[in-house]
């Protein structure tokens, strides 16, 4: 199978879609430079879009679960410890109770990844061992990413050397913002390096880049330079995932597959709590991208608190009865 | 049942179909049928015509066709109920509009099943789009009933409104006609569509449960011979149609002469212009609002692509993806895009226009739809002389053409009949502008399309018809001056046979004036004026000419007002210099020393009050969304034939001519039937004054009989009628080839005080160009 080759992932998963792995290309600025993208219709297509998709019932839970599938769970706080990773661990393994489970029809499901900082690694990966569960790690000096690159590209190939499966780094905003395409690629493309074998998702912390223009930009430059994901947020910035922003780093991403036939991942992050965003940012890919995208290996939501609303949705599907969180394992 | 674990290997969305209960239980109880709604109650139902759910072909209730004297019955309840609600204070009318508004808000769920039902539009559309746009009309008005004695000081309403409205926003446009004209204090007789009447009848009741007075609102339903009744009927003061052009031509024709006030929103084929420097994917969106928006059955979709060549294969391409995921079908499922064509004879109009246009070598591009009354989202790309570039196909199809340069996209953009909207994309606000001046259109999106808002007028250019919606200018259209009391005119025949007596002096022949020069007429024939001179017989080819000249004029629009202003300033001037002439001039018409000077004093003041004008009545900036820039310009209406009163030599044809060269048009001007020789002297005026060859063309002779030739010629954009009223009938009526908008009115006015903004409204048509913001 090429790149080049449309195929029909299942839902086990059985060939991630995005193998073979992008390798990255050339830094190409005729592929952003110029590039028009209009703030208001952005705008108008994120509002209309979750207004023309609907999911009702049994589909409604089934897009519930897909969107389990596909979260970090994430936790990046000053105050993780072991035993705050293994519990968002335990969870990630066995995301919904056994009663909603069963009343779903399902026998298997875990979330697409757990998310933490370098340090915390070695405990995700020990509590996640036979899980089959990937550990991400933020890295490169995250959220701010302003630390000199040597010591950034050694944390990188530390979170690799504890175990992690895939790294999410951050751009540094400054060679963002000040044009500097060429750094912003040697970056990536020396993260990508010590990367491996491991992942590579690009935060760009579209907050701090501000126009769409830049998140063009900036996504197309992480993917030339090898990027497996692009990822909107840190969580930190003052503006995190929205659908405007996710909608043009859609359009990066699909102008890019059409340039070189490599497909990557999208990862929206921060500030999405609901069930509601679950469904919406699904809409998104599906509508976007197409059915290939709202699989875990070309999507992620990176998220904490939302699995513990779509618990809820789901428990009242099999139950009918609203529920209370109280009633289901924290994270 | 599909279990969780199958739909997650497709990931399908599924059946969201939209409860309909309550709409079904409401049209329970009225299973025995609708009456009309007048005079606050419901008439018995009578002579029912089954209305049909367009998506399933199923009837869904029965609704009576209007009578003439159901329509009768209507008109008198609202003439009777009339004087009382013009007499409520503008605070009493807002809160009965207020009302409506909050109640059509407590319905909104209702109203908007009910209207998928009946129309076949998405029940996204109506519950998102066309409910919150009548909330937003109702309140919007409620607002100008509350203030119109300050902004319309001496406005009165019309009287009763005779509206007729379209299947394609059943209850927006019901809202759109309706609400200005309550606030105005006018009452309605209103006829919803045939097709889709329901939301209308649900109104009603609506307007019941507000405590409306009786007859202020009276809803007729039936079919085009009841519309024809409404419009019709002598007890109608003023008509307002939102429908096709050929109806709208009919409606012109039928009222012609009746002194009904008229506005008229009618067809488009507007362009949706593509620059190479646009959000390509923000346009091919934009596509989607506009010519996939409401099955295409929206008079103002974007329905002609016009792309820059250099991007035309990279935007088709990005088009054809995006159709691959638009779903057509049922219209109450909540992930519908695209719904039910209203009625099975649209649907085989739109598929004869298209197989049409595929024989005639359009290549289509199509996605799918179901079995019945759907049509498939179509793309073509057709030349401009397909017939799918040139109908008004009212369906989900929209053609593509590609242009080279700006000036080439104008020329296609403007290569239409209808002058409807326009849309235009690019990412440079110079050109985005500079291409919405120079686009023939009432409204102007640019960077967005299918934009709607009460507080920005709505309406056409050219055979898209007349007068606005929305906005102060469409609260406007529901008010009117009283009418100033006039003497008949006596116009006596021309005599082109020698007269007994020639004057002493040299002797002076009166030509035409066209083009900045003198002409003779063409058919070389003179008539005798009042024993004073000789003017000249013009015919049929002289206002040819003259019409030609005048469009060679068209830069005068596009001077500033303060250049106009200027040449205006220096007309009166000149004219001042000459007062003496001029005075002997109209004395030697038989009038007295005293009123000749009289006249040609206020000529000469009116010429300095039009020159100040030039440059301060413009436009606003109407508050609509936010972060939108909302500009209503005014422009001016392009050739002018201006047909002068016989009395008032000279005043009556300055105070015609003079406003509307103020505000840029050029006229073609046929004075003083009597007493021509005022006009033909001021040509040296003109000559000397600067005033660009063309902009004021003169041509004398038999007034009705070049009114006719000026009614009838299809470059003409608007004809001022100052007569008879047969000639009023019979310029009315010939008007309605290129629906170009007219101004008639008694010939024997009392002309010193026919001055006042009125007169720049008429010579101006209102241009709403959206200009959305933000990085």
């Amino acid at each position: 199978m090429t790149a080049e080759t449309p195929h029909s992932p299942t839902a086990d998963g059985a060939v991630p879609a995005n193998h073979p792995r992008n390798p990255g290309i050339a830094l190409d600025l005729a592929m952003f430079e110029g590039h028009a993208v209009n703030r208001s219709g952005a705008e108008r297509r994120a509002a209309s879009l979750v207004s023309r998709r609907t999911v009702k019932k049994e589909y409604q839970a089934a897009w519930l679960v897909n969107a389990i599938r596909c979260i970090d769970l994430t936790t990046l706080a000053g105050d993780d410890t072991e035993g705050r990773v293994k519990r968002l661990c335990a969870k990630a393994r066995q995301p919904l109770a056994p009663r909603i489970m069963e009343g779903l029809g399902l026998d298997a499901l875990t979330t697409g990844a757990v998310c933490v900082y370098p340090t915390m690694v070695p405990h995700a990966v020990r509590a996640l061992r036979g899980s089959g569960i990937p550990v991400a790690s933020v890295a490169t000096g995250f959220p701010a990413g302003l630390m000199p690159l040597r010591l950034r590209l050694e944390e990188i190939r530390y979170a690799v050397d504890e175990g992690a499966d895939e790294i999410d780094i951050v751009i540094t905003r400054e060679h963002a913002l000040r044009a500097d395409w060429s750094a912003l690629y040697d970056e990536v493309a020396a993260m990508r390096e010590a990367c491996g074998a491991a992942h590579l998702k690009a935060i760009l912390a579209t907050g701090d880049l501000q126009t769409l223009r830049n998140v063009y930009s900036a996504s197309m430059v992480a993917m030339q330079a090898g990027a497996d994901f692009i990822k909107t947020s840190t969580g930190k910035e003052g503006v995190n995932a929205t659908l405007p922003v996710s909608l043009i780093m859609l359009r990066a991403l699909r102008d890019y597959g059409d340039a070189t036939g490599h497909r990557i991942g999208f990862k929206p992050a921060g500030g999405m709590k609901s069930s509601k965003d679950a469904l919406n940012w699904q809409f998104l890919m599906n509508e976007e991208m197409g059915r290939d995208w709202l699989e875990p290996d070309l999507f992620r939501l990176g998220a904490s608190s939302m699995l513990a609303d779509i618990e809820r949705q789901l428990e009242h599907h099999v139950t009918g009865r609203y529920a209370a969180s109280s009633h289901h394992a924290i994270a | 049942m599909t279990t969780i674990k199958d739909i997650l290997k497709t990931m399908d969305y599924g059946p969201a179909t939209e409860d309909a209960a309550i709409a079904n239980e409401w049209l329970a109880r009225n299973v025995a049928g609708f009456g009309h709604f007048i005079g606050g109650a419901f008439t018995k139902p009578s002579e029912t015509f089954a209305v049909q759910n367009p998506a399933t072909g199923g009837a869904i209730a029965r609704v009576s066709q209007g009578t003439a004297a159901d329509v009768d019955a209507a008109v008198k309840a609202a003439r009777a109920a009339q004087p009382k609600w013009a007499a409520l204070l503008g605070h009493e009318r807002a809160r009965y509009l207020y009302a409506l508004a909050r109640h059509v808000q407590q319905h909104a769920r209702l109203l908007a099943v009910l209207e998928t039902m009946d129309n076949g539009k998405p029940i996204r559309e109506s519950r998102d789009i066309d409910i919150p746009l009548v909330v937003r009309h109702f309140y919007h008005h409620a607002g100008w009933a509350e203030i119109l004695a300050d902004e319309f000081p001496g406005a009165v309403p019309h009287g009763v409104c005779g509206q007729v409205i379209p299947w394609n926003f059943p209850l927006l446009m019901l809202a759109w006609k309706v609400a200005p004209a309550l606030a105005a204090g006018n009452t309605v007789v209103l006829k919803p569509a045939e097709y889709t009447p329901l939301t209308a009848l649900a109104f009603a009741e609506i307007a019941r449960e507000v405590g409306l007075p009786a007859g202020v609102l009276n809803i007729v339903t039936g079919d085009g011979e009841t519309g024809a009744a409404i419009t019709g009927h002598e007890g109608v003061d003023k008509v307002a149609f939102t429908g096709s052009t050929e109806v709208g031509r009919i409606i012109r024709r039928q009222i012609a002469g009746s002194g009904k006030a008229l506005t008229l929103e009618l067809g488009g084929k507007s362009p949706f212009i593509v620059f190479a420097d646009a959000d390509l994917d923000a346009a091919v969106e934009g596509v989607v609002d506009a010519i996939w928006f409401n099955q295409g059955q929206v008079c103002c979709a974007g329905s002609r692509i016009l792309v820059a060549e250099s991007v035309a294969g990279r935007f088709e391409d990005l088009l054809r993806r995006r159709m691959k995921t638009l779903r057509t079908g049922d219209p109450l499922d909540k992930s519908t895009d695209i719904g039910a064509i209203v009625h099975p004879v649209q649907l085989q109009r739109i598929r004869d226009l298209v197989a049409q246009g595929a024989a005639d070598g359009a290549t289509l591009h199509q996605g799918t739809a179901p079995e019945g009354c759907f049509f498939p989202p179509t793309l073509a790309i057709a030349e401009p002389a397909s017939i799918l570039s040139t109908e008004e196909i009212f369906g989900p199809v929209v053609t593509l053409t590609t242009f080279r340069t700006p000036e080439d996209a104008v020329a296609l953009a403007n290569n239409t009949r209808y002058g409807l909207a326009a849309s235009v994309w690019s990412e440079n606000v110079n050109l985005c502008l500079d291409i919405a001046a120079k686009v023939k259109a009432g409204v102007v999106w640019v960077n967005s399309t299918n934009l709607f808002d009460a507080g920005a007028g709505f309406g056409g250019y050219r055979e898209s018809g007349f007068g606005r919606e929305g906005g102060r200018e469409g609260m406007g259209a529901y008010l009117t001056t009283p009418a100033p009391k006039a003497r008949p005119e006596v116009l006596t025949a021309l005599d082109p046979l020698p007269a007994t007596t020639a004057g002493g002096a040299i002797d002076r022949t009166a030509k035409n004036y066209i083009g900045g020069k003198q002409a003779r007429p063409d058919g070389g024939y003179s008539y005798n004026v009042a024993g004073v001179g000789m003017a000249g017989v013009g015919s049929r080819k002289d206002i040819r000419n003259a019409v030609e000249a005048a469009h060679k004029a068209s830069g005068w629009g596009a001077q500033t007002g303060h250049n106009r202003a200027q040449v205006l300033y220096f007309l009166a001037e000149n004219l001042s210099a000459r007062a003496a002439e001029f005075t002997e001039r109209l004395r030697s018409f038989g009038q007295s020393g005293a009123a000749a000077k009289a006249e040609v004093d206020a000529s000469i003041r009116r010429i300095f009050w039009y020159a100040a004008q030039a440059d301060k009545f413009d436009g606003a900036v109407h508050q609509t969304k936010s972060a939108h820039v909302t500009l209503a310009m005014h422009e001016p209406l392009g050739v002018v034939g201006v047909l002068c009163p016989v009395a008032a030599p000279l005043l009556g044809l300055v105070s015609l001519v003079l406003p509307a060269i103020a505000m840029g048009n050029r006229v073609v001007a046929v004075p003083s039937q009597t007493h021509p020789l005022a006009a033909t002297d001021l040509y040296q005026v003109l000559d000397t004054s600067d005033v660009p060859g063309g902009v004021v063309n003169i041509v004398t002779g038999e007034r009705d009989l070049l009114a006719k030739t000026l009614a009838e010629h299809d470059d003409v954009d608007a004809l001022w009628y100052f007569g008879t009223p047969e000639g009023r009938k019979m310029v009315e009526a010939a008007s309605a080839g290129n629906l170009k908008q007219t101004w008639c009115g008694p010939g024997g006015i009392d002309w010193a005080a026919a001055q006042g903004k009125t007169f720049l409204s008429r010579a101006t048509q209102v241009k709403n160009i959206w200009v959305p913001y933000g990085e």
